[in-house]
């Protein structure tokens, strides 16, 4: 399982909002990327799962460009969490997982005894199966997180590419996502995702991607990279890192608080 | 598990609903038959049976009644479909079968044919034809509209129905008023009092043409009404599937049109019905949305003939009926399952 990202460039008219990007993922890992709003992280997103293809450059899955992948075919290799939402109409959670397995059937017909077998299992392995017949619309953001995630689970690719899987969640459910997600990991996923908190992102992903304007300015282990310069880069704001527990958690702490300039 | 089966056995009760609906259709009129005739001269047909009916009674029930209770249920049944089709692709609970415009070209087909002395058929046809030619206008339009393809459906299904509709007002000034301005009128206050058997069978092809995709594809419906990001990524093309879609229903909405005229509220308040029956999921949604359609076509058209000695047109019934219903639909505690 791998991407291959070289020298993807994009624009949406004159405004340059991907800049030669380059960056291989190998085998299961978790890659965060970082980066302020407007990077250019959701487009590079929107490249990877062939929604845009007015790209420049090259986006290999598995060694086959994507450009000449079908939108099923991608389906069957990439599965995508959004942010939570609400469609227009209220389905039961069951229905909403078990939408995931349209890409196994064919046009005409309706999920099967293996697809239903498919989204009873990812309820049961998410711990959500008591959600099953309630209203989407009418559970918590974290439950429609783990359902989204179940949905992404069903469609049975596996790479997952998620757009801040923690955004609007309390503090509790976005340590119980971000944990799924990282079991998920090492039961043979790839997961990217998408954040805005630096610290968490230090303890659970395996990579960080930091992105600012269109551009990658840096790419590695979380112990390298996640650094005192890279979050002034990033955000404009200085910063003193703290490392906890022999290391495996870092805290950003504006400087202001500390009583320096910020 | 137990949730889908409590939905096939609803669906399954609607069926029989409507069979009692049909039955009591067939008895109901100016020449009354009661139950033992009705079966007696159905059956007559495939069984040897000494007829102990009226011969006047055979011919009413085979060329009146008849294609008028097939008629009726066929109409509510594709009006709401459409409705329910409609609502997915453009993701909007409050979408309708006249959205991009069916009607209204419908309307104006029909009332440039009488203004032209046309015959029955040709009212009906040239309704049919200028209905699809609305929604290929509108589609055509769209697809040089920017940005969200959706929003410039709607918008320009809105702008052409309202040039159709100022056509059909002008052919309404100028038409003669003794006899073509009160044809018109009552064309478009929908009516299915003229149904002959020649009519079922032109509505009936494109009738079936546009429903049987329309039931394939119902699990695609649901994947739709996500939006065009997350289906493609789910593997739907949703453009293909909608465009699909948008053509089916447009066969089924023009072919109800060109033979019942204006019958509005069927299309927007059926499928909210039935999502209050079986849920919202469309492979439930779908059949149930058929069966309550014709149901209350069908009932609503025995008020329409039955009622008073003079036939009450389908349009204004089914707004006097569908508009309070509706009131209590939206504004109905929804239950917490």
């Amino acid at each position: 399982m791998s991407i291959e990202v070289s020298n993807l460039s994009f624009s949406y008219g004159n405004m340059h909002v991907l800049d030669n990007i380059n960056f291989t993922i190998q085998g299961n890992q978790f890659l965060s990327v970082l980066g302020p709003n407007g990077a250019g992280k959701s487009t590079l997103f929107r490249c990877i799962l062939g929604l845009l293809n007015g790209y420049d450059g090259q986006i290999k899955i598995n060694g086959i460009e994507c450009k000449n992948l079908k939108i099923k075919e991608i389906a069957k290799l990439i599965a995508y969490i959004p942010q939570s939402h609400y469609p227009p109409f209220n389905y039961s959670v069951f229905d909403m997982v078990l939408m995931g397995t349209t890409v196994q059937i064919s046009s005409f017909s309706s999920p099967g005894k293996r697809q239903i077998a498919l989204a009873n299992a990812a309820l049961e392995r998410l711990g959500i199966e008591h959600l099953r017949n309630r209203g989407y619309a009418q559970i918590s953001g974290g439950e429609r997180q783990l359902v989204l995630l179940a949905r992404a689970l069903v469609q049975e690719a596996k790479i997952l590419i998620l757009d801040e899987p923690t955004a609007n969640l309390d503090f509790g459910n976005q340590i119980l996502v971000l944990t799924q997600i990282k079991s998920l990991v090492k039961e043979g996923y790839t997961v990217i995702q998408s954040t805005h908190n630096p610290d968490q992102t230090f303890y659970f992903s395996d990579t960080i991607m930091a992105m600012k304007n269109g551009k990658v300015i840096a790419y590695g282990v979380p112990s390298e990279i996640y650094t005192e310069d890279l979050i002034k880069a990033l955000y404009g704001v200085s910063v003193k890192i703290q490392s906890l527990c022999h290391d495996k958690y870092r805290v950003s702490i504006p400087k202001n608080i500390l009583g320096l300039e910020l | 598990m137990k949730k889908s089966n409590r939905n096939t056995f609803r669906i399954f009760i609607l069926g029989i609903i409507l069979i009692i609906s049909i039955i009591i259709s067939f008895r109901l009129g100016r020449y009354p038959i009661n139950t033992k005739e009705l079966f007696g001269i159905l059956l007559s047909k495939i069984f040897p049976i000494e007829p102990f009916w009226d011969k006047q009674l055979e011919i009413v029930l085979f060329n009146i009644r008849l294609p008028r209770i097939f008629l009726a249920g066929l109409v509510g049944c594709c009006l709401s479909t459409a409705g329910a089709a409609y609502q997915g692709v453009f993701q909007n609970p409050m979408a309708a079968p006249d959205i991009l415009g069916a009607s209204s070209g419908a309307a104006f087909g029909a009332a440039f044919a009488i203004l032209n002395n046309g015959s029955h058929y040709m009212i009906t046809l040239s309704a049919f034809f200028f209905s699809l030619l609305t929604v290929v206008i509108v589609y055509l339009i769209s697809k040089k509209a920017k940005g969200n393809t959706i929003l410039g459906l709607i918008l320009s299904g809105i702008m052409v129905s309202s040039l159709f509709s100022a056509g059909t007002s002008f052919i309404k000034l100028v038409a003669d008023p003794t006899d073509q301005l009160p044809a018109i009128t009552y064309w478009l206050m929908g009516s299915l009092s003229g149904a002959k058997k020649s009519e079922v069978l032109f509505a009936l092809v494109p009738m079936i043409i546009g429903l049987v995709p329309l039931l394939l594809l119902r699990w695609r419906m649901n994947i739709l009404t996500l939006g065009d990001d997350e289906s493609k990524t789910m593997g739907v093309n949703s453009k293909q599937v909608r465009l699909i879609i948008i053509i089916a229903s447009t066969l089924i909405t023009s072919a109800s049109v060109s033979v019942s005229g204006m019958i509005g509220w069927v299309g927007l308040v059926i499928p909210h019905l039935a999502r209050k029956i079986v849920g919202n999921n469309y492979i439930y949604l779908i059949p149930a949305t058929m069966l309550s359609g014709a149901i209350f076509l069908l009932l609503v058209d025995n008020v329409s003939r039955n009622l008073f000695t003079t036939e009450i047109p389908l349009g204004i019934l089914t707004a006097i009926i569908g508009a309070p219903f509706f009131i209590y639909l939206i504004t109905r505690k929804e239950e917490n399952e």
